[in-house]
């Protein structure tokens, strides 16, 4: 009977965890559409989340794109004329699938334990509680800047990192392999499409959201001092990097399946 | 006391899992009285107070505020009820991520659209009226003492002029001096704001200065209440116990052998 109680109570908690976490979404989204909007605490966040990223979000995303063309010529090299595929594949690559999930990823490792530690310390120490006796949702003034602005920035970022990442491929191709540089641009430019770069930013608008709601969800269940504090940064990391992956391959699918 | 008490909570319950907190508290707090409830560690003293705040919900019983039943109200009216309210929050629980000033005028601005300039005015006033001086306004909380948070946590509290302040633990954590100032200082707004006041503390120097009527509080149940002036000459045990700190009496600290 042990077995049985030890796999309710997973089951139970499962349970729990994702009504829980499905209620703190409905509400959370519910208050990005209900005055009163804290426009100054959305443009703070979006300095946060999206201009204080860029240089992580263009470090990586340069080195993303010039491994990218390194793999590319080195793989390429045993398929006749692949070579001449490295500017396409690169672009693709990157407006696709590498600038969002990397810059998402990076995002989630720098924002959203940003997130749920200040809003995890803030429930530790009252403050959140201090906020409603002051007749301030906190829903409305700590979660829905967040979201809100993890919807915005991400997608900016992602558009950053393309371009970067692109330049990067354009860099190792033209400089280590001899690849004559305005013909490398010249493919790139032909072959890349509106619909690769826009369902991108599609994705990443998405990540942007989740990485928000991650961090502020895991901040606001945090107990018990600096601990729960710690526990829901990790949380709120592992949890939003996860989620990204799952939703990148489930978008992927939807976006792409025509 | 013929008028309707301003706070009257009636058979509250609340339990966590299994361990039951609350067991029926019956309390009244009348216009313009101020209460202070006292008790031990996790005899439920803050879970009352939570109650009463809607911080948490009761399992069962009523909280009326001016005759006014507030258990499950909804989040919007809760807000607006919030306005008749200042906490003072044990740990001070100021926001951290605003200057002094800004938090004393949070709930101006915040929760009554007050505009900065002016809640500015009211909120150095304020400081003024717990001994700080404007410079302390520019500073950030954690710029400050202990003692100084404490005061800047209470001109928060009163800087609305709610009708109920809630003193959660004003002391603790102070020195003994400094405790003085805070109790002279809660005396002292208490009185120029009118206001109803309802604390809980189990520094009984503190009791002594700012109760008009005690409540003593123990296993979730008020056991005892009374003029301030006479919980010396109360002939409870329990309270004899308590008021003067003794170690061996009727309430028993569960101590387990090594």
């Amino acid at each position: 009977m042990d077995f049985l109680a030890s796999i309710g109570r997973v089951v139970i908690g499962f349970f729990t965890a994702t009504g829980r976490l499905t209620l703190f979404t409905v509400v959370s989204v519910s208050h990005c559409f209900r005055p009163p909007i804290y426009y100054r605490l959305i443009g703070r966040q979006l300095l946060d989340i999206g201009y204080y990223s860029l240089p992580v979000v263009g470090l990586t995303a340069i080195f993303i794109g010039m491994v990218l063309a390194l793999q590319l010529h080195t793989g390429f090299n045993r398929i006749t004329g692949g070579e001449s595929a490295i500017a396409q594949v690169v672009v693709l690559g990157m407006t696709r699938e590498l600038g969002p999930v990397i810059a998402g990823l990076m995002v989630a490792g720098r924002i959203g334990a940003a997130i749920a530690a200040e809003v995890g310390t803030m429930r530790v120490t009252d403050q959140i509680d201090a906020l409603s006796t002051l007749s301030t949702n906190p829903y409305k003034y700590l979660v829905v800047p967040r979201i809100v602005a993890g919807l915005v920035a991400l997608p900016v970022l992602v558009l950053v990192a393309d371009i970067i990442g692109v330049f990067g491929g354009f860099l190792v191709a033209s400089y280590k392999f001899g690849f004559n540089p305005s013909s490398y641009l010249q493919n790139t430019a032909d072959f890349l499409r509106a619909d690769d770069v826009v369902s991108g930013l599609i994705k990443s608008s998405v990540f942007g959201f989740l990485i928000a709601l991650m961090g502020c969800y895991h901040g606001y269940q945090s107990r018990g001092g600096a601990q729960g504090v710690g526990a829901a940064t990790t949380h709120a990391v592992v949890s939003a990097s996860v989620l990204i992956l799952m939703f990148d391959y489930i978008l992927s699918a939807l976006l792409f399946s025509s | 006391m013929n008028a309707a008490p301003k706070i009257a909570v009636r058979g509250l319950k609340k339990s966590f899992g299994n361990k039951v907190v609350l067991d029926g508290v019956d309390l009244d707090v009348g216009v313009g009285e101020s209460v202070v409830v006292i008790g031990g560690s996790g005899t439920g003293k803050s879970v009352t107070i939570k109650c009463i705040m809607g911080l948490m919900e009761p399992d069962s019983g009523s909280i009326k505020i001016d005759g006014e039943e507030v258990t499950g109200l909804p989040r919007s009216a809760r807000e607006k009820l919030m306005q008749k309210f200042g906490m003072l929050f044990q740990g001070s629980a100021l926001f951290d991520s605003l200057r002094v000033w800004q938090n004393v005028a949070f709930g101006l601005i915040q929760g009554r659209g007050m505009d900065a300039a002016e809640a500015k005015d009211v909120a150095i006033k304020t400081l003024g009226a717990v001994g700080l001086g404007p410079e302390v306004g520019e500073l950030w909380p954690a710029e400050l003492s202990g003692g100084m948070q404490k005061r800047v946590a209470l001109a928060r509290a009163i800087a609305a002029k709610p009708e109920i302040i809630i003193f959660d633990e004003p002391t603790t954590g102070l020195d003994p001096i400094m405790g003085d100032v805070i109790n002279d200082l809660i005396v002292k707004c208490v009185r120029d704001l009118g206001a109803t006041a309802l604390s809980i503390t189990h520094d009984m120097a503190s009791a002594h200065k700012i109760a008009d009527r005690i409540a003593m509080i123990h296993k979730g149940k008020i056991i005892w209440q009374g003029a301030a002036q006479t919980i010396d000459k109360s002939g409870n045990p329990y309270v004899d116990q308590f008021i003067h700190g003794r170690a061996d009496g009727p309430i028993q600290m569960e101590i387990r052998a090594l």
